[in-house]
């Protein structure tokens, strides 16, 4: 073992290495939550809160309107849960109950695409597409800029996430129940409805959460689909007026404007981050303990 | 009377178990529920053709209209002459970075956690950490690079008037790289624990020390599995926009033009495919043909992003199917 005195220095060398990538994911969440809080501080430090309430989102102009974005985020996440839902749900039971291993094989990776495709090029396409075809055939007096095309927008974006969690957590449910229930002269669709989905559920449950903690923090589609990409927006309660959401309204104080944000008005950004932040991480932590629950099952 | 309710409950009986045995022709509500759930299916599949319809219908005939001068050419206030090419050189950059960075922490983190760590709690923080990074909007990050990278690298210029100076390639790039770190590790470490336990056993088992095992047994054979996950995560790299606009990417033309491999570029300011695409997108529509170029400019990005994913998703089904 002649070596032995260099490969144990390289093996701990390897270690330590490795050890430090490891602990590096740990500093990022550090970092995030510091600059943060800390921005975040200095900006409601800067304000006085009156200016939290009002009619506008307006950095600019020193209107903070925080029901504005909010209501926008509650908006725009609705109409995507409504699209991305059932045809999500409905292509992941399809996938894992009724397709054959053929189809399956090509199905598949088109959701797969479909979720590679980045959130600019459904930004465009709510915009240009899904706002004259969907939006404006359902109210012909909808603006070019509505929360309704951004939602549908959002919507599209989710569905395969929404699908591929669902399928896995219907793929969890061992076979042998499917089996008893057929046993028992079940038809497909009662085994299905009543056996396999109920046992599936809390993964599908965490599907949705995960698919809304998505949607809440998805920026570019609303950015160019609701007009979110101005640096104003009015508090609009309509799904077919312009308007924007917690996300695209951080977007719009760097994104270059004729009103550009500084000071305080930059800052405003880290509020909402931090607001969002802790929204999607209270969401992902439910969803990683509905996940959980049916691992702990099966 | 008696006699022929029984009889005819009999029959009754005989022929409700024969249908239930044989079934009856037509199941209804199965038929029903199948089709709604192939309408739900179809409409998936139906949306990422009219988004892929829309893209390519629109924008082949504007890139074979304007051939190479639109990848080669910069940004121009003209549809008929803008040129993408500001646009490839950043997105090229932050792939690099990708690269370089996310893919040998992340892989490193996922050999420490699937082969080193011990199963304590600190382990298990690490681990419910990164899933929950995962899960942090895009934004937010784009938060973390204004916040740590442009104002770390705004102290290399402490005398200079203009603002945002350390908005750069450099900021962008490792903004980025952090944002898929994450997925990186994930996709890794599912690679790592799906290796055979057997394997790790014979090296062992032939005097090979922890490292020489992982160097020699584990990576090779999680080699594809690693290789798709680091091809899907730099995918979504290319194609992220949000923490762009917040590290202060530039959304219009970035004025005289370098080459692609320039490494000055990484102290000057940036813009990227998806940040073209966001200003293209956001230019009237009735003025110009800028809906031409827009879904030109996308086709391009589309064809970089989903060849990656195509790879690797065929690449994770061929060697599934080879192992299973």
């Amino acid at each position: 073992m002649s070596g032995s005195v260099k490969r144990n220095r390289k093996e701990k060398v390897v270690r330590v290495g490795l050890t430090v990538t490891a602990f590096l994911s740990l500093l990022v969440s550090i970092l995030i939550v510091l600059s943060l809080v800390f921005e975040a501080w200095t900006f409601i430090e800067g304000i006085s809160l009156g200016w939290l309430w009002g009619d506008q989102w307006a950095p600019p102009f020193n209107e903070y309107d925080l029901k504005t974005p909010i209501v926008g985020s509650l908006i725009v996440t609705g109409i995507a849960m409504v699209v991305a839902g059932p045809i999500g749900l409905a292509s992941a039971v399809y996938l894992s109950e009724y397709a054959k291993p053929k189809t399956r094989k090509w199905l598949k990776p088109i959701l797969e695409v479909l979720a590679g495709i980045p959130s600019v090029v459904l930004g465009f396409f709510a915009l240009r597409w899904v706002t004259p075809n969907i939006v404006q055939q359902i109210n012909p007096d909808a603006p070019g800029f509505t929360l309704a095309a951004a939602g549908i927008g959002v919507g599209i974006l989710t569905i395969p996430l929404i699908a591929s969690v669902s399928e896995d957590a219907l793929a969890a449910v061992p076979t042998s129940l499917r089996e008893a229930s057929a046993g028992l002269g079940a038809k497909r669709v009662t085994t299905t409805i009543k056996i396999t989905i109920p046992a599936a559920i809390s993964g599908l449950v965490a599907a949705f959460i995960i698919g809304i903690s998505r949607a809440i923090g998805e920026t570019m589609v609303v950015f160019l689909a609701a007009g979110g990409g101005g640096n104003q927006a009015q508090f609009t309660a309509s799904v077919f007026d312009s308007g924007t959401v917690v996300t695209a309204a951080m977007a719009a104080t760097t994104a270059p404007s004729d009103r550009l944000s500084e000071g305080v008005a930059l800052q405003s950004l880290y509020f909402l981050g931090l607001f969002l932040f802790v929204i999607t991480l209270l969401l992902n932590l439910v969803a990683d303990r509905f996940v959980r629950r049916v691992r702990l099952v099966y | 009377m008696k006699l022929t309710t029984l009889n005819n409950g009999a029959e009754y009986a005989r022929n409700r178990t024969a249908q239930d045995l044989h079934g009856s022709k037509f199941d209804y509500s199965g038929i029903i529920f199948r089709i709604s759930l192939l309408i739900g299916l179809g409409l998936g599949i139906l949306i990422l053709g009219a988004v892929l319809w829309d893209v390519i219908g629109d924008g082949t005939g504007y890139l074979f209209n304007r051939g190479w001068d639109f990848i080669t050419g910069n940004a121009s206030s003209r549809a008929s002459s803008y040129g993408i090419f500001e646009g490839l050189r950043g997105t090229f950059w932050i792939g690099v970075f990708v690269i370089v960075f996310s893919f040998p922490l992340g892989i490193g983190a996922a050999i420490y956690l699937e082969e080193y760590a011990r199963d304590t709690r600190l382990t298990r923080f690490i681990e419910l950490n990164i899933r929950n990074l995962a899960g942090v909007p895009s934004v937010v990050y784009g938060v973390l690079g204004l916040a740590i990278f442009v104002r770390a690298l705004d102290g290399f210029y402490p005398n200079s008037i203009e603002k945002h100076l350390g908005s750069t390639t450099a900021a962008a790039g490792s903004t980025l790289a952090i944002l898929v770190l994450p997925i990186v590790i994930i996709t890794a470490a599912e690679a790592i624990r799906a290796v055979p336990q057997s394997l790790r056993e014979g090296g062992f088992g032939v005097g090979a020390t922890k490292w020489e095992v992982i160097r020699h047994h584990v990576l090779p054979y999680a080699a594809p599995g690693i290789f798709t996950g680091t091809l899907l995560s730099l995918a979504r790299a290319l194609g992220e926009a949000a923490p762009l606009i917040l590290v202060g990417g530039v959304l219009g033309s970035l004025g005289p033009k370098s080459s692609l491999f320039e490494i000055e570029q990484l102290g000057e300011r940036f813009t990227a495919m998806p940040l073209m695409i966001t200003q293209l997108a956001k230019k009237p529509a009735f003025i110009g043909d800028w809906n031409s170029a827009t879904a030109g400019a996308i086709l391009v990005l589309l064809v970089v992003v989903i060849f990656a994913n195509l790879v690797a998703i065929l690449l994770r089904n061929h060697y599934e199917k080879k192992r299973s």
